[in-house]
This record gives structure tokens, C-alpha cells and sequence, in this order.
């Protein structure tokens, strides 16, 4: 895993659909563009929904993983 | 237009909130807060048992003459008091509903209705139900756009990328 920069963390474990994409999106307008957030979620759902959310608002998805039903999203805000 | 214009331009949705029951208040709130979040400029018009969902909860009895009283003393306004439209049971129904949401972590439709205002939905009152239901702006809650009607939700609706009717 490289190195990145993370200015700040989601932890959305354990809530239901929409709210991890809520959380995400309260979090992201609350560092700069360009700057990194992690995301971590437990819904299956949000692997689909990170990577529309990703497409529709264009904050890039850098960095996306999953093991033991975790998931982790790192985006990058536009 | 070049295709990255295209992708730059933001997409809107209208969603024309008409019901009032607790599952289609859900469905509107859930899909509003996420448009939002999706940065979809998402304009809801708020019509007919829609716009008792919009009622401040405290609120009990609305209206100015006694048909109006009644009717709002027989639906409870607020968007924490939406009936099921099936099993409601006097109010069993969405008790029960409100348990499951807790348990498995789903956001209440009240909660959902202030994070889509946070992200910058706009929720636009239809001004003839208002006169209808004898509800004036300070019963509804703080936030709401300017009252409009018919020819201002069609507006909306024919520039729009996707219309919810719901």
C-alpha cells in the first residue's frame, strides 16, 4: 500500500445506504481540493455506490480495498 | 460541447413529493440527501399530504377554519409522525419500523430531510395545498424556498434530467 497522505477519516462501519456517501460527502468538503480522505464502510452496496458517487461529483477514487467484509475508499476531493 | 463540458455540467433532478405516508417520505428523502451529495442541483415540490411532512414536528394543529383543524388533528403533521400505508396499526407500524431502522443503522427520514438541505436541496412548497390546508410559512419548517405552483414545477421538471414522481 503506497503512502498517502490522508487529511481525514471516515469511519462509516456499520451504517446503512445513503449514509455512508452522506458522511463521505460531509467529510470531503472539509479538507481542500486535491487533498486525500479515507472511507471506511460495511454496506456491499457502497462499493458500487462510492465508485457512481466518484463519477458524478469527480472527486477521484485513488485507492479502494475490501477484506473480512470491510471496504475502504480513499478519494480525492476535486 | 465537448464531452468533458458535458460531464462538467451538473445534472438535475426534480422529485414532486405528493405522498405522505412513511415509506414514500423515506424514498424521497433518501434520494433527495444522495442527489444532493452527488452535487445533482435537486429541487423537491412539495404538493398535497407531501407537504404535511413539512410541518414542524412540535406543530399539532394546523389550519384556519374547522375542516382544516380537523384534518390536521386526524393526520398528525411532522416529518417524525408519517403513518405506513400498509400495517400501520394505529402507529405500531412505524414504531416497529423506527426499531429496525435503529437496530441496523438506517437514517430517519427527519435526519435525511436536514442533510439534504445541508448539501443544498432545495424544497419549494406548492402554494395552493398551503391555501387548501390553511398552512402559512411559519408552520412549515425553517428553510424552505419561496411557495410556487404548477407552471414553476413543470419548469423544473421539463429542464430537468430526471423527474421522481412519488
Amino acid at each position: 500500500m503506497a503512502n498517502l497522505d490522508i487529511k481525514l477519516k471516515v469511519d462509516a462501519s456499520g451504517l446503512s445506504c445513503p449514509l455512508p456517501i452522506l458522511k463521505a460527502t460531509q467529510g470531503i468538503k472539509t479538507v481542500e481540493s486535491g487533498q486525500l480522505i479515507e472511507v471506511l464502510a460495511t454496506d456491499p452496496g457502497s462499493v458500487k455506490d462510492f465508485d457512481a458517487w466518484s463519477k458524478a461529483t469527480g472527486n477521484a477514487m485513488v485507492e479502494q480495498d475490501a477484506a473480512d467484509g470491510k471496504f475502504r475508499f480513499v478519494l480525492r476531493r476535486k | 460541447m465537448t464531452a468533458a463540458a458535458a460531464a462538467d455540467k451538473p445534472k438535475k433532478l426534480v422529485i414532486i413529493c405528493y405522498s405522505g405516508e412513511l415509506e414514500k417520505t423515506w424514498a424521497t428523502m433518501i434520494l433527495a440527501s444522495t442527489a444532493g451529495a452527488m452535487d445533482m442541483e435537486t429541487t423537491v415540490f412539495v404538493t398535497f399530504w407531501g407537504l404535511q411532512t413539512f410541518v414542524k414536528d412540535k406543530k399539532r394543529i394546523t389550519g384556519e377554519n374547522w375542516m382544516q383543524k380537523m384534518m390536521s388533528f386526524m393526520q398528525r403533521p411532522g416529518a417524525s409522525h408519517r403513518p405506513l400505508s400498509k400495517m400501520n396499526f394505529m402507529g405500531m407500524g412505524p414504531w416497529m419500523m423506527f426499531k429496525l431502522a435503529k437496530k441496523y443503522n438506517v437514517a430517519k427520514p427527519k435526519d435525511l430531510l436536514e442533510m439534504a438541505q445541508a448539501v443544498g436541496v432545495t424544497f419549494l412548497p406548492c402554494q395552493m395545498t398551503m391555501d387548501m390546508f390553511g398552512l402559512k410559512r411559519e408552520d412549515l419548517i425553517d428553510g424552505m424556498g419561496e411557495p410556487v405552483g404548477a407552471a414553476t414545477a413543470l419548469q423544473l421538471m421539463t429542464e430537468a434530467d430526471s423527474t421522481l414522481f412519488i
